[in-house]
């Protein structure tokens, strides 16, 4: 497995391990987490859709390319699906190598790439009651300010 | 002919169905997305919107085939 969805908390440890190798000297980690703001509102909880024949499939390619492009010996990335929670892990990718430079640079690929090509939505639940759907990943790459809502 | 829209999200929400059967002309991905556009007022087009094609990401000029399922999902935000 190197790209998986769950409607569980994620095993942080199992998921390090399932990257753990002898010959590898580095193990590069990148959690994201569920924050208590965005845009200058409170948020009490995420909710996360995912279309998952898609995103399985395109996240194993994505894993395939760091692999090949950086030449590095594990990873895996696994994000949730469902309603979380403040501090909740939503996303987590380990990526394992002899050396870190390489680590570092393949984890990066992957949690980029995961935000921008993956059919995953995320709808912010704010503490004033109302909520919405997600996208400043895409507003950045139109060029759109963030000052502009 | 026939294709099945399947709408996910924001977009979703903007239709008011999950999924629906398109009797039409035929043509392009974007073209379907046009034609849908207007028959759901709400529905606003999303420049980083991305489309797949009975399950694998396509181009929006893709040209359709009968029966092709066509997914429409508004601009995406993993992690």
């Amino acid at each position: 497995m190197k790209f998986a969805v769950s409607n569980t908390p994620i095993d942080v440890a199992a998921v390090r391990k399932a990257v753990a190798d002898n010959s590898c000297g580095a193990l590069a980690v990148f959690e994201g987490w569920i924050r208590d703001h965005n845009e200058g509102q409170a948020v009490v909880r995420l909710e996360y859709e995912v279309y998952r024949p898609v995103a399985e499939k395109e996240g194993a390619r994505i894993i395939d390319e760091a692999l090949e492009k950086f030449g590095v010996s594990h990873a895996l990335c696994i994000h949730r699906e469902g309603l979380l929670e403040l501090g909740e892990v939503a996303v987590i990718v380990c990526v394992s190598s002899p050396h870190r430079g390489e680590a570092f640079e393949a984890c990066r690929y992957i949690i980029d790439e995961t935000k921008t090509r993956l059919p995953i939505w995320k709808k912010e639940h704010y503490v004033t009651g109302g909520s919405e759907w997600v996208n400043c990943e895409q507003c950045a790459s139109a060029g759109h300010s963030h000052g502009d809502h | 002919m026939k294709n099945t829209a399947r709408y996910f999200a924001l977009f979703r929400e903007q239709t008011g169905c999950e999924s629906e059967t398109i009797d039409w002309a035929g043509g392009t991905a974007a073209e379907l997305f046009q034609l849908v556009a207007e028959k759901h007022e709400s529905l606003k087009t999303e420049a980083a919107a991305l489309v797949a094609i009975n399950d694998e990401m396509a181009g929006w000029e893709t040209v359709l085939a009968e029966g092709d399922e066509v997914l429409f999902f508004p601009p995406v935000a993993g992690g």
